[in-house]
């Protein structure tokens, strides 16, 4: 079993184009599926992150349809079998 | 995999060609500044800060403006449209009347002039129309044959109406517990309505996973990969109160927020006015309202947060119920600068708020105007707004949209048979 991840359109460039990828953590919280996702994407952390190590203002994650922030950012767990979303918060009204 | 990364608009959403997009020149970020051509983008490659259409304005005047339809086309020298993009098939929104609201005004204690700008009177019966026409325009340039949206329920109206008038494909998403006047209206219109099972944020959220989805390679999400241009069209709302008072800025405006755009594009609206010579740049304070069951601008507003908490919605204010509003940190910034105050009510206030601008100005809002009206209310009784100042209060949409919010409330002042005495019992018994 993995950590799937959604990429939204703006970072596929750093995942040749994939939508979603697949990612075996070494550790069971979305910072962990963020190292993990770093090493196979270099440089896609900083898009999430700031230079403070926490999500940007613009972005909402999900771990399994629930916003991070409702739960406990980036220490939320993450265990096998997880799907993560990374969307731009910047829809709708 | 790949690992560079590069600064500009993703193929996928390029345009096709190079589009008339008028007086506007590029996209850029409203947080690190990074600038991207003019396309289906909405979101920053290197932070995700929303990208906002940027402008080289020339040749508008007020005789120009005169001289424009009575629509919002009358300024398109300052939106992101084709100068020829009011003769193509759309809705002709705007030009709503700003109503001189004495009676409201007395109402509630103030003594300056009260204005209410009645977007219920457009089109499809809110200010959604006016976004989606600049959206729908948007969609036209890009070569986008389908206009999606997520929607409180107004937009899903304005984006159906807009396309069967246009001869476009429509996808309208919304929360499948919208009021039953909203769904009905959207759905008469045509086109595909999708009631998704969970709140708008929810929509919100399905609606953003959707774009770069092959199903969706010819939609224009309104407000989604078409955000920088739709959010422009709220700025007519502004332009409209500014050239209908004749040519200046009121003192002081209220603004119902949702994800709070439209209070900040009516700002940029007088700012722009004022930078281009079209009105004196006089001092004006903006007001933010919004329901107590999803305030999270407010919240922010009243603890001294830059940064917006997201909440989950729970209030009759069905519009306003976004609870990751995405232009809450600007229009936090948009009332702090302008030394004005944002505020919260419960849903009873907003019913009384409802039925408070109907007694007295005959105008029926939906629930967001409720929440203008009553929020209102309490920053004068605080102190927060100035009840000499000349105010404009904007009602957004149209009661009968959301009738669930007086139901119970109002009602016949009697049942009689057709009998002239028993008029006169019950004409006697209200008298005394």
């Amino acid at each position: 079993m993995s950590v799937s991840v959604r990429i939204p359109t703006i970072l596929r460039t750093y995942t040749e184009g994939a939508s979603e990828v697949s990612l075996e953590p070494a550790e069971d919280t979305l910072a962990g599926v963020l190292d993990a996702l770093e090493a196979a994407a270099p440089g896609i952390r900083a898009r999430v992150l700031d230079d403070d190590g926490k999500l940007r203002r613009f972005v909402n994650v999900y771990v399994d349809d629930e916003d991070v922030r409702f739960t406990d950012g980036l220490a939320t767990p993450a265990p096998s079998g997880t799907k993560v979303s990374i969307i731009p918060a910047v829809a709708g009204g | 995999m790949s690992t560079s990364f590069v600064p500009a608009v993703d193929p996928a959403d390029a345009p096709p060609a190079t589009p008339d997009f008028g007086p506007a020149s590029r996209l850029t970020c409203r947080e690190c500044g990074a600038s991207y051509a003019l396309g289906a983008a909405y979101a920053c490659i290197e932070c995700f800060g929303p990208l906002e259409v940027g402008y080289d304005f020339a040749g508008v005047t007020r005789e120009s403006i005169e001289a424009g339809p009575q629509s919002i086309w009358r300024y398109a020298g300052l939106l992101p449209v084709a100068p020829y993009a009011g003769d193509e098939p759309n809705l002709n929104p705007g030009m709503t009347c700003l109503v001189r609201a004495d009676n409201l005004a007395r109402a509630l204690g103030m003594t300056g002039t009260l204005w209410v700008k009645d977007d219920s009177g457009n089109p499809t019966h809110s200010f959604k129309d006016r976004v989606v026409a600049v959206a729908q325009s948007a969609a036209r340039r890009l070569g986008l044959g389908t206009i999606a949206c997520a929607s409180t329920g107004n937009l899903a109206g304005a984006v159906a109406a807009a396309a069967a008038r246009g001869g476009q494909r429509s996808v309208v998403v919304i929360p499948s517990d919208l009021e039953d006047g909203k769904v009905v209206t959207a759905a008469t219109y045509g086109g595909t309505l999708l009631a998704v099972n969970g709140s708008y944020d929810d929509v919100n959220r399905l609606c953003s996973e959707l774009i770069g989805d092959p199903l969706t390679a010819d939609w224009g999400f309104v407000n989604v990969n078409l955000r920088p241009y739709y959010a422009e069209g709220s700025k007519t709302v502004g332009y409209e109160i500014a050239e209908q008072l004749g040519w200046r800025l009121p003192q002081q405006i209220i603004s119902p927020i949702a994800s709070g755009s439209l209070l900040t594009k009516v700002d940029k609206a007088f700012r722009e006015f004022a930078s281009l010579g079209l009105v004196e740049d006089t001092p004006y304070k903006v007001f933010g309202a919004q329901a107590t069951g999803c305030s999270p601008v407010s919240v922010a507003f009243r603890e001294g947060h830059d940064v917006v908490r997201p909440q989950r919605p729970d209030t009759i204010a069905k519009s306003l119920a976004i609870g990751n509003p995405a232009d809450g940190p600007y229009a936090l910034d948009a009332v702090r600068r302008s030394g004005g105050a944002i505020g919260d009510v419960s849903d009873a206030e907003v019913t009384e708020g409802i039925r408070l601008l109907a007694e007295t100005e005959g105008i029926f809002a939906e629930t967001a105007g409720g929440v203008t009206v009553a929020v209102l209310r309490q920053l004068l009784a605080s102190g927060a707004a100035d009840p000499a100042a000349e105010t404009v209060l904007l009602n957004t949409g149209d009661g009968l949209k959301t009738l669930d919010a007086v139901i119970g409330h109002v009602g016949p002042t009697a049942v009689i048979d057709a009998d002239v005495d028993e008029v006169g019992r019950v004409l006697a018994a209200r008298q005394s």
